[in-house]
């Protein structure tokens, strides 16, 4: 199967030579890195291309790393069915920048693109519709991001006096624990009471 | 209204209504709003998220093995399936062997799941239709099996029996003659289903060509399984990108023809003889490992109890694998499985520590539900029941 993928990263690596970045088979899965505003164009030929025919879009999403200048991958899955292969397309992605949106291509992006948009706040040019989906209505901030607490800013109750739902700051009656089991010896920095001096 | 002039006073403004979120037939908490010409559906727009518990985001703070039972609760119809995606991926990164016995209780507990789900679904769309029997007859079964679960793992639905590696402990030899005992008085009741519903009046008029899809959209809106198994697409995961042992198995996949939901009701009626014969076989190949291990020991699957006793590193092991859980390797894998829905995939971004740094699940309802307005625009609004039951929606996984 990996000699297949090869094949295909070759393919694909000659085709679109100047929209490709980077390949990378690993996990014996191909990973091409493009530019965010070549998508559209590439992921077009992706799909019609005779060689590769990845005609259905398996999924989008996002992964962020803050420390990074361009903050965010934008990771796309493909399948072909004719081929019985998967590729994964990435790109870098700033946080003020626009993705061009696939709906045109793949109209199955819709959904996933407005999930990104969602849980990360990636904004898509050219999305027909691009409203929150998985979160309230009216929410504020975008939750998948690292800076984002996992306990969230608001909480809901039903108000008995005002007959309705309100918002209301999060309180917890406990502080949100965050054990760190991570050995003393691989990795955590722990400071020993009293040792502060050690290394002056 | 053929040559019915209009004028401005006669003019008709679209109808808008909310489906929803507390029908019956909206299988969960989903808000349909939906804008109809008379009961012609015009638009349909789904609004979803009343289920999202930020699975994704929990997950991020929390270890490799306390994150597989929030699998469970993604489609709590078939929750097996869903921890078997997510074991695959750690197992990739891992490189981790599945010993030969572990995975045949897989694949038999992942077929048990896929009747779970098609029986529920099944009978349920029947019940949207407007027959009542078929989901009496179906969850007297179901419950048969919720017990099969039980027995394996201690609990009926949040089972967390699927570990990386294999699976938590091995079944007992009386369980496995009773799963075999059921499987082969389970085409029968089948049959009794059947009866009821393939040649109903009632039923044919309610889903024969009914949102019906062609292959090229089934591709375009990202379909998987039966949604596009019943346009007649040869795919199932399980056949063209065999996982566990299922390439061991003997089993035929169903296809429709016409792509509508009588087609893709047949194909889950069919769907459900063929895991019988799945677990009619997986009873057999077991016992022929009885007694070998089901976990692969290492670094990410506990020491054997026995060992604990005696063994100082063993009891540090648990201790730690339990605590601080494992660590993976860095890199990113999508490992998918062929679930009752469809394609249910887990994309795993590891960063080497203890937990996974991101994680999205791939939901085979979700590009389904995005299809409503694709596939429903047109049909009356009795319809719409009739498709979204097709779809085999379940809000834990759509929402996450």
């Amino acid at each position: 199967m990996d000699t297949a993928l090869d094949e295909l990263r070759e393919t694909i690596a000659l085709r679109q030579e100047r929209a490709l970045l980077a390949t990378e088979v690993r996990y014996g899965e191909l990973t091409l890195t493009v530019a965010p505003e070549t998508i559209p164009a590439f992921v077009a030929h992706l799909r019609s291309d005779p060689s590769c025919r990845f005609t259905t879009l398996i999924d989008i999403t996002a992964v962020d790393w803050p420390q990074r200048e361009k903050r965010f991958d934008v990771v796309y899955h493909f399948l072909s069915m004719h081929l019985n292969q998967r590729v994964r397309v990435k790109a870098e992605v700033r946080e003020d920048e626009l993705v061009p949106s696939i709906v045109d291509e793949f109209p199955s992006a819709d959904w996933y693109e407005r999930e990104v948009f969602d849980m990360y706040g990636i904004l898509f040019s050219g999305h027909p519709d691009l409203r929150r989906i998985l979160t309230d209505y009216g929410f504020r901030g975008y939750p998948l991001r690292k800076d984002f607490p996992t306990t969230g800013y608001v909480e809901v109750r039903y108000d008995e006096e005002q007959k309705r739902v309100v918002y209301e700051p999060v309180k917890l009656t406990q502080e949100y624990r965050l054990f760190d089991f991570m050995s003393p010896w691989e990795g955590a920095e722990y400071i020993l009471p009293g040792d502060e001096k050690k290394g002056a | 209204m053929e040559g019915d002039v209009l004028v401005g006073e006669q003019k008709i403004r679209n109808f808008n209504i909310n489906f929803g979120p507390q029908h019956p037939a909206a299988h969960g908490v989903l808000r349909l709003v939906l804008e109809l010409d008379g009961e012609i559906v015009e638009r349909c727009d789904p609004h979803i998220g009343l289920l999202h518990r930020g699975t994704e985001k929990l997950m991020e703070s929390r270890t490799y093995l306390q994150n597989l039972p929030y699998l469970d609760r993604l489609d709590y119809v078939a929750p097996m399936n869903q921890e078997h995606a997510w074991c695959l991926a750690i197992e990739k990164l891992t490189a981790t062997p599945v010993p030969r016995r572990g995975q045949l209780i897989r694949v038999l507990y992942s077929e048990i799941g896929r009747i779970l789900n098609h029986l529920l679904n099944v009978t349920t769309q029947a019940m949207d239709v407007g027959a009542l029997t078929p989901p009496l007859w179906g969850f007297e079964e179901r419950e048969k099996l919720m017990i099969f679960y039980e027995r394996a793992c201690g609990a009926r639905l949040h089972s967390a029996y699927f570990r990386p590696g294999g699976v938590h402990q091995d079944l007992p030899e009386d369980l496995i003659a009773d799963i075999a005992e059921w499987a082969r008085a389970f085409p029968q009741v089948l049959d009794d289903i059947e009866i009821l519903l393939t040649e109903n009046r009632i039923f044919k008029q309610r889903n024969v060509d009914i949102a019906v899809v062609s292959q090229e959209e089934c591709q375009a809106l990202g379909f998987s399984g039966v949604m596009v198994r019943g346009s007649g697409i040869a795919w199932d995961l399980r056949r063209s990108q065999p996982y566990e042992c299922y390439d061991e198995f003997d089993f035929r996949i169903p296809l429709g023809t016409n792509g509508d939901c009588y087609d893709r009701y047949l194909c889950r009626m069919h769907e459900m003889r063929e895991s019988t014969k799945i677990i009619l076989q997986a009873v057999e190949k077991l016992a022929s490992c009885r007694g070998e291990e089901v976990l692969t020991r290492g670094k990410i699957s506990p020491p054997r109890r026995a060992v604990m006793k005696t063994s100082m590193e063993a009891l540090i092991h648990h201790f730690k694998l339990y605590t601080e859980g494992f660590h993976v390797p860095e890199g990113e894998v999508y490992a998918a499985v062929e679930a009752p829905k469809g394609e249910f995939g887990v994309y795993l971004v590891s960063d080497g520590t203890n937990k996974p740094y991101k994680v999205k699940l791939r939901a085979p309802g979700y590009p389904h539900l995005a299809a409503m307005h694709h596939v429903c625009k047109g049909h009356m609004l009795a319809d719409i029941s009739a498709a979204l039951g097709s779809f085999d929606i379940v809000f834990g996984e759509v929402d996450r």
